[in-house]
């Protein structure tokens, strides 16, 4: 797939690739200690692969639709990012940390969030929605990189806590965040890879490069390609077709293990692309092209696997049909949670401001209680 | 790396009862006993470690507790904080030095809309014990962007306690809280008052049991919510805090020789604000002038001047005035008093309103 990118800002970068948009294994030898990585998924494993990214899909779908029905009041579609999201989910261990922006849903799966959960930050319900410390998986940050620098101080405590090279594998400790191709240009993102390499911090970097931030490309991003800029910073990266899950698996997992062990940042470009838009509110007909869009509708990371399935016997249709039965199911328990998500009380929005007591905010809210109380005698407002 | 372990280089011990320091070594008091107390507290910043920072005000942390504790880090404001805030959240209690007031907007970012408001966005979750220490304000002859009072931008922001110092007592007490606050403090140090020296009751030291900080328990809040009566008067309430409350001190003095008597209130936290001691008091006086080298517009002193009209509106002969910067940039060295509220300007206003 190297050889028919359509980047243009990195094509002599080589790209680790197991599984071609056909569904055949590649056989490059490079990619040798990958697939060594990836050997022990079997047929059963990449099922449940499949399954994940179908129920995700399922979900992005619902969502989307709750928008267009006005129950959202937005959503950022992680349409054709599956594969690199359920695939470098699936290599973390229970102990391991992630900070995602805020496109991650196939992350937050992996992560056993509660899918329907995600969407109470998009409903206007809550600016979290999960615990992030339950499941490891902080609550979304909107302003673009600013949490790369809190998993690189995560993972500068992990290492202070002595979880990182120990040799155990229930104790050794990485850290991932997510970023995309547009927070590479940030600040955060640079002083991240800066206090990372200078630390030596157990932390993968993980940017997805979906190949636009919101409309611009990559050319407006950067010049020298997203897995070599970790070069600059001593930060070991490598590229990855985002739209391969047994090459996203297997290369965040060598970059997880180097991080436990005591190794050090890697930074990981998985190189994808955004099939929807931005967010429900972008038109991205007004910035590329149809027949991009079908270039990679053809590469699809879903329909790549089932190819592959089907072409070593390893496909079935019955249990295929079930678990787009439960995908369905998924998308109606969304829509019937989604839908029963009142707005919290007027009152709440002076709920933990502080942790302890601040006396002006006390002020107002004493004020707004009093004044909500002069409706209380059938008064409507 | 380990940090968990207690054990120290050998140094000097710990002082005990009342001493006299100055401002700055109140400072590095507060910080190395906090440091002792409990092994989760880690001090980084610019030059923290090896140099004792700019102003020495880290001088010996480091070597005393080794340099995973007391952390030089790279040259990043915004990294600082933001790397602050994920140790915060793997149970660590980060002091931070930003070197100059004027450096801090690289952080501001991270300061305002990561640190000030995670514990409200995760529901009351996650809590950020974070402080952030910054040297501010002028009158020490310096170049550009090494002399502002930038409290009010974060005063504005929900989520931050921003307090201020005036004096070495309050100095090594309001870090002591400020440190085993829960909430992220934003810690304003009065740098041209870093050689002050005064009396410091010291508290006495809490060391760990297996690891774990004895010390909070016994750590109150007061000084991050009170405001005090630094000098007793009836005629007129002078507004201070920081570096302008020992000006404010100097006025009261020098209108006592005139026979006029100014009770002189020490905010020490500009959010929150004290109004209840700001209000008793004016309300017994009549009269209220506000003191502070930010600038006058959209400054604290604006703040001060609405509520104190709100609820002293029929106690007051006089409408509140202020004293503080001019809506210019920080100007060069040479005219800096002339910016800066010093003891004329302040008399000048204290006798506008007293003639009104």
């Amino acid at each position: 797939m190297t050889d028919d990118a359509t980047d243009t800002t990195g094509p002599d970068v080589p790209m680790v690739q197991l599984l071609t948009p056909a569904g055949e294994r590649t056989t490059d030898p490079r990619w040798e200690p990958y697939r060594e990585r990836a050997a022990h998924l079997d047929h059963g494993h990449v099922r449940d692969l499949w399954r994940d990214m179908v129920l995700v899909r399922a979900f992005d779908d619902e969502a989307t639709s709750l928008q267009r029905q006005g129950q959202l009041g937005l959503w950022a579609q992680c349409l054709g990012q599956e594969a690199a999201q359920v695939g470098s989910g699936r290599a973390l261990a229970p102990q391991d940390y992630v900070f995602p922006s805020y496109r991650e849903h196939g992350v937050a799966h992996t992560r056993g969030v509660d899918l329907a959960e995600i969407l109470r930050l998009f409903r206007g319900v809550d600016h979290g929605g999960w615990d992030g410390e339950a499941h490891r998986f902080h609550n979304y940050t909107l302003v673009i990189g600013s949490h790369t620098l809190h998993a690189t101080g995560y993972a500068m405590g992990v290492q202070r806590d002595g979880v990182v090279g120990t040799g155990d594998p229930t104790v050794d400790t990485a850290v991932v965040t997510y970023f995309g191709d547009g927070a590479t240009a940030q600040g955060d993102v640079n002083e991240a890879l800066v206090f990372a390499a200078v630390n030596q911090a157990p932390l993968v970097l993980f940017c997805q490069n979906n190949q636009f931030a919101i409309s611009e490309t990559n050319e407006r991003q950067f010049r020298v390609p997203v897995a070599r800029r970790g070069e600059g910073f001593g930060v070991p990266g490598v590229r990855v077709d985002g739209n391969d899950v047994l090459a996203s698996y297997a290369v965040t997992q060598e970059a997880l293990e180097r991080a436990r062990s005591g190794g050090g940042p890697s930074l990981v470009e998985a190189f994808t692309f955004r099939m929807g838009a931005h967010t429900t509110s972008d038109d991205p007909t007004r910035y590329r092209t149809r027949e991009l869009e079908q270039t990679w509708r053809d590469r699809d990371p879903i329909a790549r696997v089932e190819a592959m399935l089907r072409r070593e016997d390893g496909w079935d249709d019955a249990w295929a049909a079930q678990v787009r039965e439960e995908a369905a199911d998924l998308g109606a328990r969304v829509r019937e949670t989604v839908r029963s998500m009142p707005a919290p009380a007027a009152a709440s929005m002076f709920d933990h401001v502080y942790a302890t007591p601040h006396a002006i905010l006390e002020d107002e809210r004493a004020a707004f209680a009093e004044y909500e109380s002069g409706f209380a005698d059938g008064g409507a407002r | 790396m380990t940090t968990t372990s207690t054990s120290r280089a050998q140094v000097a011990p710990f002082p005990t009862g009342t001493t006299t320091l100055p401002l700055a070594k109140a400072i590095t008091l507060a910080m190395r006993q906090a440091l002792a107390e409990d092994p989760k507290v880690l001090v980084m910043g610019e030059d923290v470690g090896r140099l004792g920072g700019v102003f020495r005000v880290t001088d010996g942390l480091q070597a005393e507790f080794g340099e995973d504790r007391v952390v030089d880090t790279p040259l990043a404001e915004s990294g600082i904080v933001g790397t602050a805030i994920g140790l915060a959240m793997r149970g660590y209690r980060p002091v931070l030095e930003i070197q100059f007031d004027g450096f801090i907007f690289p952080a501001f970012d991270q300061i305002t809309t990561q640190l000030a408001k995670m514990h409200y966005r995760t529901s009351g979750r996650i809590n950020l014990p974070i402080v952030i220490r910054v040297p501010y304000g002028g009158g020490i002859g310096a170049v550009e962007h090494h002399s502002e009072s930038p409290e009010a931008l974060f005063a504005h922001t929900a989520g931050l306690r921003v307090v201020s110092p005036s004096n070495p007592a309050d100095a090594y007490r309001m870090l002591r809280e400020a440190i085993a606050s829960p909430d992220p403090v934003l810690f304003l140090e009065p740098k041209g008052r870093y050689w002050d020296k005064g009396p410091v009751e010291v508290a006495p030291l809490s060391l760990p049991v297996d690891g774990a900080p004895t010390a909070y328990a016994g750590i109150g809040h007061e000084s991050l919510d009170r405001a005090v009566v630094a000098r007793p008067g009836t005629d007129l309430t002078l507004v201070a805090y920081g570096p302008s409350v020992p000006v404010a001190l100097a006025a009261a003095a020098a209108a006592a020789e005139e026979g006029r008597s100014l009770e002189v209130v020490d905010l020490r936290t500009v959010s929150p604000v004290d109004f209840p001691t700001v209000v008793a008091s004016v309300r017994r006086t009549g009269r209220c002038v506000v003191v502070h080298e930010a600038p006058v517009f959209h400054g604290v002193g604006a703040e001060i001047a609405a509520r104190v009209t709100e609820e002293c509106f029929y106690s007051l002969e006089a409408p509140v005035l202020r004293v503080g910067g001019f809506h210019t940039p920080y100007p060069v060295a040479k005219i800096e008093h002339d910016y800066l509220p010093g003891l004329d300007r302040v008399l000048d206003a204290v006798d506008r309103s007293l003639a009104f």
